[in-house]
């Protein structure tokens, strides 16, 4: 990593910062999942490191590189669509099913299903 | 024309992709990237995903900047909510809302925006009756989420798809 000593000083300190916010935000939402009690609730924590943090980390690496191989660098874009695009696919998947658990279960924190009965056979042709 | 390029946005971010994975604007690479992605676009025929087609170019950089400064007031509010959590009881809960979209791409995006700003986490959408259920970290009053989500999020996703 020594290149990384090229980086010049109105670089460096612009790329410090956005690392560090990124990494602090990630870090915030890893502790949500211990200090939120409920299922649900720890779902909100992980997608602060999956919006904020990949945004903010995936920018202090654009800033090092194009400074350093002194060209524009966009492809890090693509790690911020594609999070964005495929984090709502596991969300939905573990909220769903948490959600027909808790019905199941007969738990009474959760909504019912507004159609009534049909909580099983709709469930099972999503 | 329609039967050479069956997608044409399609094709065009295929290309967008292909060029910034190997990030050159070199002749070879556009003449490869857009073979791949009429090739790709075809694929996408036989796959028959819902035809949207999009209306208002200017609806769609308001609602991206909306989207944006949501983003961030949000991972605001959640981790002054979870740094809090000792001193400040978390107050969560489940909020149902009637949606009137019906387009699949349209229901897509609103779903890609609301995990994206976290607090807000879409757990599921009855196809008959047009009831979304998203859980919210931050509670205080559900008709302003309701309110907020319909009037910020739907009526422009109407708009641009519908």
């Amino acid at each position: 990593m020594n290149h990384l000593t090229d980086l010049p000083v109105w670089a460096a300190i612009p790329v410090c910062i956005l690392l560090l916010l990124g990494s602090a935000i990630t870090l915030a939402g890893s502790m949500g999942l211990i200090r939120l009690k409920t299922f649900y609730g720890r779902l909100h924590a992980p997608t602060l490191g999956a919006s904020a943090g990949t945004i903010l980390i995936c920018l202090a690496s654009m800033i090092t590189f194009a400074v350093l191989q002194n060209r524009w660098i966009i492809h890090e874009v693509l790690i911020i669509v594609f999070v964005i695009l495929t984090t709502p696919v596991t969300l939905m998947l573990l909220g769903q099913s948490a959600l027909y658990r808790d019905r199941i279960e007969g738990s009474n924190d959760v909504p019912r299903k507004a159609t009534g009965e049909d909580a099983d056979t709709s469930a099972a042709d999503i | 024309m329609r039967y050479w390029f069956p997608y044409p946005l399609l094709s065009l971010s295929l290309l967008a992709l292909w060029l910034l994975i190997n990030q050159s604007l070199s002749p070879g690479h556009i003449v490869l990237g857009t073979m791949l992605g009429i090739a790709f676009a075809w694929v996408m025929v036989n796959l028959q995903p819902d035809k949207t087609r999009l209306k208002t170019f200017g609806r769609i950089v308001i609602l991206t900047g909306h989207v944006a400064v949501d983003v961030v007031r949000s991972n605001i509010a959640v981790m002054s909510v979870i740094l809090r959590t000792k001193t400040r009881p978390v107050n969560s809960g489940f909020v149902a809302i009637d949606i009137s979209l019906r387009d699949e791409n349209a229901l897509a995006l609103l779903a890609c925006i609301l995990t994206a700003t976290p607090g807000t986490a879409w757990l599921e959408f009855d196809r008959q009756t047009g009831v979304l259920l998203i859980h919210v970290l931050d509670l205080q009053n559900g008709q302003n989420w309701i309110d907020l989500i319909k009037r910020r999020y739907e009526a422009p996703l109407k708009e641009i798809f519908e």
